[in-house]
């Protein structure tokens, strides 16, 4: 990886974040990485020798959620200083450059780095038509793939960058697809989530740095100590769930007594990531804990999987009129058969009288 | 498309117009079939009386007859039990009132886990029990075809696969995802298997004892 002069831990202390802040983070980043205790002067050691990594973040058709999740805070937390202490060399929404001034910025830190640095893509790539989404008049599937190139691995940020999120739900107008089906010969990060978890982005980085390669991932891409146990698994309520204990609606006494909205068409069974364990602004809470019900949106697909207010085990009804069309596809279908049969019968019966009629 | 996805979506609904066909199929065939005129003078006469009869049918072949009794208690109690046993939990557990709901547009309070969990064990017992009998008694195992085998294992199938998403069981490591899809599609196979094997007793059950009945009671016998 491509480094810029400065070491992380001197940038650090220039910001003014003491030794124990910086210990801090990094045992919250042990922690949140699964690691062993023991390894938290590893991780420590070797964040504060890392140089700051070429970063180039690549927008596609997304809504800005992602960059609001990592950078929005109340104050400034120390996984921001860290973001501010990659060498971000592009990237749209906080950079100060614009325009050609902005495009030459990540060719020069393209060519300087080439093979280095890190792809950090968010937004899904149209293949509809190359005008729906370009920057400097180069479409997105160009501009992904001139990146990949020479990136030593690509984090696919958010849900639409990982799995195709909202632009690619039906009826899918700008034909979107994630990352990982145009490109094929990079490793691949899917940090999914609409938005994504910050704590989970900066782990991301954090193990990267470290360890100088990716973490373990499950079968759809993404860091298995993060996603490998579902919502349902770690939520709070799921003690109720066990008791058959549901809230019938989001203001009837089972709702304010906290109890499981499984019926209420919470998706936390099918659903892996960290939401109930490292929860969201700054750890205070997640949706279950607010009184809604997980929707999902860390799932390939979550879009069109039916209603979010649908329990799991109610099937895709879909309308009154394709409920309709169902059942009166079975009756006529059963019907026919059914006249066939009495035809047969009717055919069968007058042969047989026939044949009496005959003998006699 | 995930396998959940399918069994709830297309899987479900192809199953669900499978369901519906075959049952029209099947009553209407019953309706319409030629039935040749009886031109015997009835010992019993009237409309009424073939009512009774056939109620009468029904009522007494609901219990065991006197005769067998001593043989067939055990057969016919658990059989009540299972039975009761599966509707309850289908009818009762939490997690498929959002699906009956999505039917009739209302439900009904569901019952603890706790008690569910001790019915369907309990009926899942009873089930796997009477189905290893009827593999090796003399008589059963000889009158049992292959309807019989794929009706029960259809009827096990999901107070199994049940069981293991309610608990979360990894069956052959799969997912909870993929347990509920396994779970659904063990249902839309019964749905797709109940008009055409012996499980369509459930429909016609009632009716053709109470046919029966009726039937001999113009002859002068109290079926």
């Amino acid at each position: 990886m491509s480094y810029d002069d400065s070491r992380l831990g001197d940038y650090l202390r220039l910001r003014g974040v003491s030794r124990r802040g910086f210990l801090k983070f990094c045992a919250a980043m042990t922690s949140a990485m699964a690691l062993a205790p023991e390894m938290l002067p590893r991780v420590a050691g070797a964040l504060e020798r890392a140089r700051r990594p070429s970063v180039i973040w690549m927008p596609f058709q997304e809504c800005t959620g992602c960059t609001e999740s990592l950078t929005r805070a109340n104050a400034p937390t120390l996984e921001r200083i860290i973001f501010e202490a990659i060498s971000l060399d592009y990237q749209h929404t906080l950079q100060a450059a614009a325009g050609t001034a902005a495009e030459q910025a990540r060719q020069d830190a393209m060519q300087a780095n080439y093979g280095q640095y890190l792809l950090i893509v968010d937004g899904s790539i149209p293949l509809g038509n190359p005008a729906f989404c370009t920057i400097a008049g180069r479409s997105s599937v160009d501009l992904l793939t001139e990146a990949a190139k020479g990136a030593k691995a690509i984090i696919a940020v958010g849900t639409c960058a990982a799995f195709g999120g909202i632009p690619m739900a039906r009826p899918d107008p700008t034909q979107a697809v994630p990352v990982s089906e145009i490109i094929r010969d990079r490793p691949i990060v899917n940090v999914s989530g609409c938005p994504p978890i910050p704590a989970v982005i900066m782990a991301v980085l954090t193990h990267v740095l470290t360890f100088g390669e990716l973490p373990e991932l499950d079968a759809l891409g993404r860091p298995k100590v993060f996603y490998g146990e579902s919502i349902h698994d770690r939520c709070y309520r799921r003690p109720f769930y066990e008791r058959g204990q549901f809230a019938e609606s989001f203001d009837d006494e089972g709702a304010r007594q906290g109890w499981c909205l499984f019926k209420l068409g919470c998706k936390g069974p099918v659903t892996y990531n960290a939401c109930a364990t490292v929860k969201w602004n700054d750890g205070t809470s997640f949706p279950i804990e607010a009184g809604h019900g997980c929707i999902g949106c860390a799932e390939p697909g979550f879009w069109d999987r039916g209603g979010f207010y649908d329990a799991l085990s109610v099937p895709h009804w879909g309308t009154l009129k394709e409920l309709g069309v169902a059942a009166g596809a079975g009756v006529a279908l059963g019907a026919a058969a059914s006249a066939l049969a009495h035809h047969k019968q009717t055919v069968a019966t007058r042969r047989e009288q026939r044949a009496e009629k005959d003998e006699t | 498309m995930t396998i959940l996805d399918l069994a709830r979506g297309p899987a479900f609904y192809s199953a669900f117009i499978v369901l519906v066909a075959g049952i029209v199929w099947r009553t209407s065939g019953l309706l319409l079939m030629r039935w040749r005129r009886n031109l015997a003078k009835p010992r019993v006469p009237g409309a009424v009386a073939a009512v009774a009869g056939g109620l009468r049918a029904v009522a007494m072949r609901s219990v065991p007859p006197h005769e067998l009794e001593k043989n067939i208690t055990f057969q016919h109690f658990t059989g009540y039990a299972w039975h009761i046993g599966w509707f309850v939990t289908f009818l009762f557990l939490g997690a498929h009132l959002p699906f009956i709901r999505s039917i009739l547009g209302f439900s009904w309070p569901n019952l603890p886990n706790g008690v569910l969990l001790i019915i369907t064990a309990i009926t899942l017992g009873i089930l796997l029990t009477l189905y290893i009998r009827r593999l090796f008694h003399p008589v059963l195992r000889v009158i049992t075809d292959m309807d019989d085998h794929i009706s029960v294992l259809l009827t096990i199938a999901p107070l199994v696969t049940g069981i293991a998403a309610f608990a979360h069981w990894s069956i052959f490591g799969l997912r909870y995802e993929n347990v509920l899809a396994v779970h659904l599609l063990s249902v839309e196979a019964l749905m797709v298997w109940l008009p055409f094997g012996k499980i369509f007793h459930c429909v016609t059950g009632l009716l053709t004892r109470f046919r029966l009945g009726a039937t001999l009671i113009r002859r002068g016998v109290r079926a």
